[in-house]
């Protein structure tokens, strides 16, 4: 017997939905839990103090600064390079056995686990180049953990602008990187911030690497090679340890917090900026 | 035609053959192209004319695994091996696309665009360059009130004439046209041949179309193109009316194609 398409596409569309209100509602519903338990701990005072007795009391001024310093150290490294990377392999490069090489490394990189990056920068930076637990090797492990990411994105939102595009401004007489620059860069830009987005998103949420490489100092750094401890890893020392529950939750809702500002400014510059070009 | 051999040639085509790795797409084409004048190049689809026109400015130079062999001259200097800088070349000869394809920035920008790639900075400059090339492509009038205005909200005729525009803004002296009006239509399509008889005034152009009847109407010669082969070449007048080949008869009568 066969049923009827108007019943498949109902019984379809309830399974869809259900998916999705699902999906949504244990996102809400984690949400929701932290930012409970969370925002009552959160204050200007909570922010802005040093953490007293090992973060049992006080606040989370240096875990701030050192959350702020990581990422944009990894950011500057390695968005450069992933953008870089992505422009030659498809401006500059024709498809070959080694481009789809370098593009099989970058998708393999992209699924190792964080935890193997933290192995890497602890045994590269920390040890071998002698950097110590410090934020210049837990910005530099965490740049190469988002590196691929950046690659990627920037890679599909440079080969999504209109080859119409290349082709013009090659016929104005263009050399190949005026055309990079004038042209394919301002185009895949929204693209591109987007991937830069989600390697600062990645690297603010960040344990594994952190720990292995920035260590958990709770002083104030006073220089790039002064250990240091992200909301991320603080989270996880006082939690695991058993030291303070409520400041646990005060950290992770900043974090959500941070992490929620973090993509709005990134959205909200993207659409400055489309708007502004049309 | 004898009487126009006097009249240097503007581009000189030799013996020249195209291959897309094994295929060849092209088979030793030979012909010449008069200053400031129209030149049509029709034949059905897949038959290389665009192929052809790609070769005048080296945009298949963009596509791996494309051979060229023979010589294209332009003013006497064979642009495939005369140390011809690229950019340089392409100043020279420009291309109108099939699509109109304006980038996605103001009517201006798009105007100077190849100035500015050319390294022109000043202010005065770019704007006296930009208001006669948007006078020549007959848009000023429309146009001069919001230079400052995205591009792409253009009708799709005026996006058409603004990238002539932005083509005539580097001064170049041939402009070759990739099937100019195929997006556009009846009337939008008469403004651009309208166009076209003003520029050969001061352009070579070369133009490669679908529509016979636009290659009766704008050019004045003719070349038929089929399956990478030139069948004939000749006066427009001479194609439409007596052609020597069998095969050019069938095709503009519309037997095939």
């Amino acid at each position: 017997m066969r049923i009827s398409p108007k019943y498949t596409q109902i019984v379809a569309i309830t399974i869809l939905g259900a998916a999705t209100v699902f999906t949504v509602a244990i996102l809400i519903f984690i949400i929701i839990f932290v930012l409970e338990k969370g925002l009552p701990i959160l204050s200007f005072n909570f922010l802005f103090t040093n953490p007293t007795d090992m973060g049992r009391s006080g606040g989370i001024l240096p875990i701030l600064i050192g959350t702020v310093l990581l990422p944009v150290l990894a950011i500057i490294v390695a968005a450069p390079l992933g953008i870089g990377t992505s422009v030659y392999l498809v401006e500059f490069t024709h498809e070959s056995r080694i481009t789809r090489l370098i593009r099989f490394g970058t998708d393999c990189l992209a699924g190792v686990p964080s935890i193997i990056f933290g192995l890497f920068g602890f045994i590269f930076f920390v040890t071998i180049l002698g950097m110590g637990w410090s934020i210049m090797s837990g910005g530099l492990s965490l740049a190469f953990m988002i590196l691929p990411t950046i690659i990627r994105t920037s890679e599909e939102a440079i080969r999504s602008v209109p080859k119409a595009y290349r082709e013009v401004s090659f016929s104005l007489g263009a050399s190949r990187w005026q055309t990079v620059r004038k042209v394919v860069l301002p185009n895949a830009l929204p693209g591109v911030v987007t991937g830069v987005v989600l390697g600062v998103g990645r690297s603010i949420e960040e344990t594994a690497v952190v720990i292995f490489t920035a260590g958990s100092s709770l002083l104030i750094p006073t220089s790039l090679f002064d250990s240091t401890r992200t909301m991320a890893v603080h989270f996880y020392i006082l939690a695991r340890e058993g030291l303070s529950m409520d400041n646990a939750y005060g950290t992770a809702a900043s974090l959500i917090i941070a992490v929620l500002i973090v993509n709005l400014s990134a959205y909200w510059m993207m659409h400055r900026f489309i708007a502004r070009r049309n | 035609m004898e009487d126009n051999t006097k009249i240097n040639d503007k581009i000189e085509i030799k013996n020249l053959d195209l291959f897309y790795g094994q295929f060849q797409a092209l088979n030793a084409i030979s012909m010449t192209i008069k200053p400031k004048l129209i030149t049509a190049l029709i034949g059905p689809s897949g038959c290389g004319k665009s192929t052809l026109l790609r070769c005048l400015n080296r945009m298949n130079d963009l596509i791996r695994g494309v051979r060229i062999t023979g010589q294209v001259m332009l003013d006497g200097k064979d642009i495939y091996n005369s140390g011809m800088e690229i950019t340089e070349l392409r100043k020279k000869v420009g291309m109108v696309f099939q699509r109109p394809n304006p980038f996605p920035l103001s009517i201006y920008d798009n105007v100077v665009y190849g100035l500015r790639v050319a390294g022109i900075k000043g202010k005065n400059q770019l704007d006296e360059i930009a208001e006669m090339s948007l006078k020549s492509a007959w848009l000023w009038d429309q146009l001069k009130d919001k230079l400052h205005h995205p591009a792409l909200p253009l009708p799709l005729d005026q996006q058409q004439r603004l990238c002539i525009a932005r083509l005539l803004a580097v001064k170049p002296e041939v402009i070759l046209m990739d099937e100019p009006c195929s997006a556009l239509d009846p009337i939008s399509t008469s403004k651009i041949e309208d166009l076209m008889h003003e520029l050969k005034k001061d352009y070579t152009i070369i133009i490669v179309t679908h529509n016979m009847q636009q290659a009766s109407r704008v050019s004045d010669y003719t070349a038929f193109y089929y399956i990478g082969n030139l069948i004939e070449f000749a006066d427009t007048k001479k194609i439409f009316t007596a052609p020597d080949k069998k095969q050019t008869e069938d095709y503009i009568s519309g037997r095939f194609g």
